[in-house]
């Protein structure tokens, strides 16, 4: 038993607060994540506590927009994608593709000849994101590795160029007038006040991390990390592997899609631009610097790519030159991101000695 | 003549102009450890391959438990009960020694993702059941105390026996072991034949494939010998030991019985 202690502590440092959090009995879990989740909740008033609001309020614009508009976009996708990317390790650089389906699905039904009240949208948007998934990955999951990255690289293209030429999407002018949550009570969907939004989206972020961790603790979650280890060994464990990585991307579509059907009634207003590839690199920026394949880590990392440009917007036309300065940082310094999945922290630590 | 699990027949498997197998033919009785040896090249891991679904062969069929095998994809055949280990390790380097057991033993799990979502009982219970048979496993073959470390972190010779712990997972009838003692002192492999025989004595059929003379011959019932593809002798290890074409193929050349 020592023995395995003693290789734990060696391997993992950077995973002690995870473990020591493991090992508190249940209430006082119990209550340390009640009080985190009500201070995240809380988020929308963070600029107003003295220290941490000067660091986090961004200057030149609205926190609360910067979190509902970019923030909570980038942390739900960054969760899906890291679904794909990060869970069964294929690489999906046509995400973005997703994220439209979901947004123009709830833009559709909305607003012009249909008008589907936004919680009809909703899991309508899911379920064509899904179909896209399916649809995107049964011919081209057979492929691997750089391929399937070039295939998905057009897939979103495709998604983003379709918008942009059918008179049915709004072309190149978008979609506007897009409904918004309906109002409950106090909690009033309108333009001027954005917290109802990141309350609403910050549920559904939990609603993810909920799933996603019950997946990841079973079955499905082990025959993704085998697919991703090693996908011809998997195969020959039992593995269902076409089976298990088309899950991997209809989850992930759905993810995506759900975040592109909050963000386009939060706007109200979406058009072709708003889903370019651009924003698939970043979003592979957000599950790459948070680290690959670990929740808590890409969550971070949505987080980051999303608020640095805001935070930063001092630095004019420079701020994209501070988000890379912090990208190159990261890379030289954690490899596997800010907060790394479990095996690969031990991975990084021993690497030199074990592969002789 | 006990009763036959597995038997190859006449297959032949080309890629492009190299014959890798050439009309190859042999069976393995339940219960029984069956060595197959031969030079480099010789065909002994393609061998493996087309029984385990990798290859599809050119000619010739492939039956197990009475079935035919072709046509089936691998993680298909692994169900049927044909588990393997590899000769250059491929274990799931990042994932721990349990999980990756774990991973065979989910071969038979009818969880998927609803059922995963949900939490549902049948899902519980798998969840667990696999988990404890995986830690079974692992004491069965003596490496129980490394559970939680990630199989990349393991020494070389745990690698190698958590292989065959995975492998064993998915609950095979026959076991195809490709060169297990690889890179092993003697006392490693003297503790491997005891491994093996002890899986043998569980239940398992192996089929071993094996460079170390010292090992095939003391634990394989028979013992099948390929050369260039073509098989050139099959019988008890004696046999094989005296038959003068094995000797010229193979126990002659110094640089492949090292």
């Amino acid at each position: 038993m020592s023995l395995t202690e003693a290789f734990r502590q060696r391997t993992a440092p950077q995973l002690q607060l995870g473990n020591r959090f493991r090992a508190l009995p249940r209430p006082a879990k119990w209550s340390l994540s009640a009080l985190l989740i009500a201070a995240l909740y809380l988020t929308p008033y963070w600029p107003d506590v003295p220290v941490l609001g000067w660091i986090i309020n961004t200057p030149g614009t609205s926190f609360e927009n910067v979190l509902t508009d970019q923030i909570m976009m980038f942390i739900l996708v960054a969760l899906g994608l890291n679904v794909v990317v990060g869970f069964a390790g294929l690489l999906d650089l046509g995400y973005v593709g997703f994220y439209a389906v979901g947004a123009y699905t709830t833009a559709v039904v909305t607003s012009g000849q249909f008008t589907l009240p936004w919680i009809a949208a909703l899991p309508l948007s899911v379920i064509m994101a899904m179909i896209a998934g399916v649809i995107l990955g049964t011919p081209t999951l057979r492929l691997r590795g750089d391929y399937l990255a070039i295939v998905t690289l057009g897939f979103g293209e495709i998604i983003r160029i379709t918008a942009n030429n059918s008179d049915w999407l709004g072309g190149p002018r978008g979609i506007s007038k897009i409904a918004r949550p309906p109002s409950i009570g106090p909690l009033q969907f309108g333009v001027l006040n954005a917290k109802p939004y990141w309350y609403l989206g910050f549920t559904v972020i939990l609603i993810v991390i909920f799933v996603l961790t019950r997946l990841e603790n079973s079955r499905v979650g082990r025959a993704w990390a085998a697919v991703r280890e090693d996908e011809d060994a998997a195969e020959l464990m039992g593995v269902d592997t076409f089976k298990f990585k088309l899950w991997a991307f209809a989850i992930g579509a759905a993810i995506g899609g759900i975040a592109g059907s909050l963000y386009a009634s939060k706007v109200g207003f979406i058009n072709p631009d708003n889903f370019q590839l651009q924003l698939s690199i970043l979003f592979l920026a957000a599950v790459v610097l948070g680290g690959t394949g670990s929740m808590y880590g890409v969550i971070m990392g949505g987080f980051l790519v999303a608020w640095i440009p805001e935070r930063f917007r001092g630095f004019a036309t420079r701020r994209y030159f501070v988000f890379g300065v912090v990208l190159v940082l990261v890379m030289v310094f954690r490899p596997q991101g800010i907060i790394p999945r479990r095996g690969a922290a031990a991975g990084i630590a021993k690497k030199g000695e074990s592969d002789v | 003549m006990s009763e036959v699990l597995l038997s190859v027949d006449q297959v032949t498997m080309q890629f492009g102009g190299v014959t890798a197998l050439d009309n190859v033919s042999l069976h393995i009785n339940k219960g029984e450890i069956l060595g197959l040896i031969g030079p480099n090249g010789a065909g002994k891991t393609t061998c493996f391959n087309v029984i385990t679904g990798v290859y599809a062969p050119t000619s010739g069929t492939v039956t197990f438990d009475d079935k035919s095998l072709l046509g089936l994809k691998r993680f298909q055949i692994t169900k049927r009960g044909i588990a393997r280990t590899f000769q250059n390790i491929r274990l799931f380097p990042d994932m721990s020694a349990v999980e990756n057991v774990m991973v065979g033993v989910d071969a038979h799990s009818k969880t998927s993702v609803v059922g995963a979502i949900l939490g549902i009982p049948r899902s519980r219970r798998e969840e667990s059941e696999s988990r404890e048979r995986a830690h079974e496993l692992l004491k069965f073959i003596g490496i129980d105390e490394y559970a939680e470390v990630a199989a990349r972190n393991l020494p070389y010779g745990h690698q190698r026996r958590l292989e065959i712990a995975r492998a064993l997972g998915t609950n095979p009838k026959l076991l195809c072991l490709d060169e297990p003692a690889a890179g092993f002192n003697p006392a490693e492999k003297q503790e491997l034949n005891e491994l093996i025989l002890n899986i043998r004595n569980q239940g398992y059929t192996v089929l071993l494939i094996e460079h170390d003379m010292n090992v095939v011959m003391k634990i394989s019932d028979r013992i099948a010998v390929l050369d260039f593809g073509r098989k050139i002798a099959e019988g008890l290890p004696h046999e094989i030991r005296d038959n003068p074409d094995v000797i010229a193929a193979y126990l002659g050349v110094p640089d492949d019985a090292a």
